[in-house]
């Protein structure tokens, strides 16, 4: 299909415009960071390090990512290990219900967070509370597996599917038991999938909100909890922005390579 | 119909394989001799791989027994048969260079670091494949990679080596080479070779004997010559070379001498080039249409095929018969004057064969 000029200018427009409507209020926010102005007045009237190190010092942030870190990790954690085994099943074996659990499996993502929340909440006060063990880290990790597996798990899924049994095959037959083709070839062959499905897992866990708004206890405040918490706050406003510039930062690099690592796949690693 | 033989490298009993309704393999026996170069022949969807498979313990057979060396492994696990497996696709481990590739049966049975290295460079240099140890399989050429499936195998010492159309993905030229190299290969190390293949010229060539497989079932087990010069079934004798049926009996191309009747000769002589050549004394090569046996008919197509031509011939009794001629003094010039010319054909009657014809599984040629 080809294009009149005018047409093609018109879609570049709405292009740019959908791009900027994207990308223009991130870069006001790593700008502002810097921001001398307090009032974060336009044009800025100056570049400052004094937000930044405000945001190092400040007690409340550090704790928050180092939950964030550790809600990210764990729950990456649980989905590696339970979203290639769901995959290993779905993709190998034939059983009775296979599709009920692939769609089983694959469901938590889109339901809204609200009501794994709500249900999450309500199954943690039923099963949990009689047990001693209170809202806290470790039910922000179960909630948050709850939908990090799906990445996992669809990311193995197709590349066990696109590979196939055939290297499997040709190591048991060169001698090597289940555990060691598993071990050395069918893992090494997963290695650029695990690794783009661990990335994405730990982004979704790391910006979640909902969830943990109803699976964290009153200790285990993760980083966009405390972020939500602080932004109206006009004293704390420049920290926040900090915050958000360094998150905006910092998840540029997982997503850029988890996008490299799945469209590239195995000729990187 | 089968002789026990006691050093069978392998054995099978009666054995089927079902995937849902199809019926893949449909009662298989076969006895493979100690070091016998042993082809499985058949068109696509035969069963030969889905055999091969079994052999090897990628498929469960539905029923029957599988002996390996005297031992029944039908149970078995891959990994506990003394076979090794070259497959089609040669299957290397692309995050593996051509060395570790090769080192990999060993270091899976935890033979020493360096016995290994050693072994493995000694088996790469047995198919001729040097100095590319450090390369992956993606960097190779399908020739090579072909050559470090082979190596990869060989290195175990298996007893019996499965090759499934191992030689179908390389170009003709390369193919002829290997055909030749595997046969030596083979030969040298004494391994016992189950050869599965469509190609019939191929299976012909390099064969200690043939199994030609049908639609799951054995056709004939024999040495080629017995398979080519006596097939026991009309497919058999349809599919390993083309035969003519000419009335009751059967007659190979190559064994059918073309004589062109001279009167008869202008034909085809508006269609073919107009000067004169040598050789052009109204005949085809081979014979005139010698032989103790004769039929008339008129050349429905003539194809010049390098080192021989090929006539496809219309009979009187309504009989279509190819017949080839090698091209011993003909030249491409002569060939195409001879379409629509009257020629009478000639063969000896040692040359004629017969099968049981049961109306099906009379497949052309090949
Ligand atoms: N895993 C499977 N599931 C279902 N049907 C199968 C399976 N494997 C083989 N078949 C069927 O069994 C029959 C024999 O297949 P097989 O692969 O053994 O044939 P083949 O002789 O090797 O053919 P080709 O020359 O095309 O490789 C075919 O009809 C095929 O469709
Ligand atoms: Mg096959």
């Amino acid at each position: 299909m080809t294009l009149s000029p005018a047409a093609r200018i018109a879609l570049r427009a709405v292009m740019a415009l959908g791009l900027a409507v994207i990308y223009v209020p991130l870069l006001v926010v790593l700008v502002n960071s810097v921001n001398a102005d307090r009032a974060f007045g336009w044009p800025p009237s100056g570049v400052t390090g004094r937000w930044w190190s405000r945001a190092l010092d400040n007690e409340g942030a550090r704790t928050a990512v180092l939950s964030s870190l550790k809600a990210g990790l764990g729950a990456t954690a649980i989905a590696l290990l339970l979203g290639t085994m769901a995959a290993f099943a779905v993709a190998r074996y034939r059983f009775f219900g296979r599709e009920a659990v692939s769609l089983a499996v694959v469901l938590p993502i889109a339901l809204p967070g609200i009501v794994t929340g709500i249900a999450l909440s309500n199954a943690f006060q039923v099963v949990l509370k009689p047990l001693g063990i209170g809202l806290g880290l470790f039910t922000v990790i179960v909630g948050h597996a709850t939908f990090c597996v799906v990445t996992i798990f669809n990311n193995v899924l197709a590349r066990l599917r696109r590979t196939g049994t055939r290297l499997e095959e040709a190591s048991a037959d060169l001698g090597a038991d289940p555990f060691r083709t598993f071990w050395h070839v069918t893992l090494p062959g997963l290695r650029s999938a695990l690794l783009a499905g661990g990335l994405l897992s730990f982004a979704l866990s790391f910006d979640e909100i909902i969830v943990t708004t109803f699976t964290a206890g009153p200790g285990a405040r993760t980083l966009p909890i405390w972020i939500f918490d602080n932004l109206f706050r006009p004293n704390q406003a420049p920290v926040v922005n900090v915050v958000a510039a360094a998150l905006i930062v910092l998840s540029v690099v997982p997503v850029y390579l988890a996008q490299r690592l799945s469209s590239g796949g195995r000729s990187m690693l | 119909m089968f002789s026990v033989m006691p050093d069978s490298a392998v054995r099978i009993r009666d054995l089927r394989k079902t995937f849902g309704s199809v019926e893949a393999v449909a009662g298989v026996d076969l006895d493979i001799g100690d070091g016998e170069f042993f082809s499985m022949l058949g068109p696509s969807g035969s069963g030969k791989t889905t055999v091969l498979r079994m052999i090897a313990g990628f498929e469960r057979p539905t029923s029957g027994t599988i002996e390996l060396g005297g031992r029944d492994v039908t149970s078995l696990a891959p990994f506990d048969r003394d076979v090794n497996t070259v497959f089609q696709d040669y299957a290397l481990f692309p995050h593996l260079d051509v060395l570790r590739n090769v080192e990999y049966g060993l270091k899976v049975r935890g033979v020493p670091r360096a016995e290994r290295r050693e072994r493995a460079r000694a088996a790469l240099r047995s198919v001729r494949l040097d100095g590319l140890d450090g390369r992956r399989p993606a960097e190779l050429s399908g020739g090579q990679r072909q050559r470090v499936a082979l190596a990869r195998a060989l290195v175990n010492e298996p007893k019996v080596l499965l090759l499934d159309e191992p030689l179908g993905a390389l170009d003709l030229k390369l193919r002829e080479e290997m055909q030749v190299e595997l046969k030596s290969i083979q030969r040298r190390a004494g391994i016992t070779f189950v050869f599965v293949t469509h190609d019939q010229e191929e299976a012909l060539t390099l064969s200690d004997r043939v199994a030609v497989l049908d639609r799951g079932r054995i056709e004939q087990v024999g040495t080629p010559a017995e398979v080519y010069e006596r097939p026991a079934t009309a497919f058999v004798a349809g599919f390993v070379g083309t035969s003519n049926r000419i009335g009751a009996v059967r007659v190979r191309p190559e064994k059918i001498h073309v004589g062109i009747e001279p009167d008869a000769g202008s034909g085809g002589e508006s269609g073919g080039p107009a000067e004169d050549g040598p050789g052009r004394d109204g005949r085809a090569e081979g014979g005139a249409g010698t032989g103790d046996r004769h039929a008339f008919g008129t050349v429905a197509e003539v194809v010049y095929a390098g080192p021989a031509t090929r006539f496809v011939i219309d009979l009187e009794s309504g009989d279509r018969v190819v017949a080839l001629q090698q091209n011993l003094r003909t030249s491409s010039m002569d060939v195409t004057r001879h379409r629509g010319a009257r020629v009478r054909i000639g063969w000896h009657a040692e040359h004629e064969f017969s099968v049981p014809e049961t109306g099906a599984g009379t497949a052309p040629a090949s």
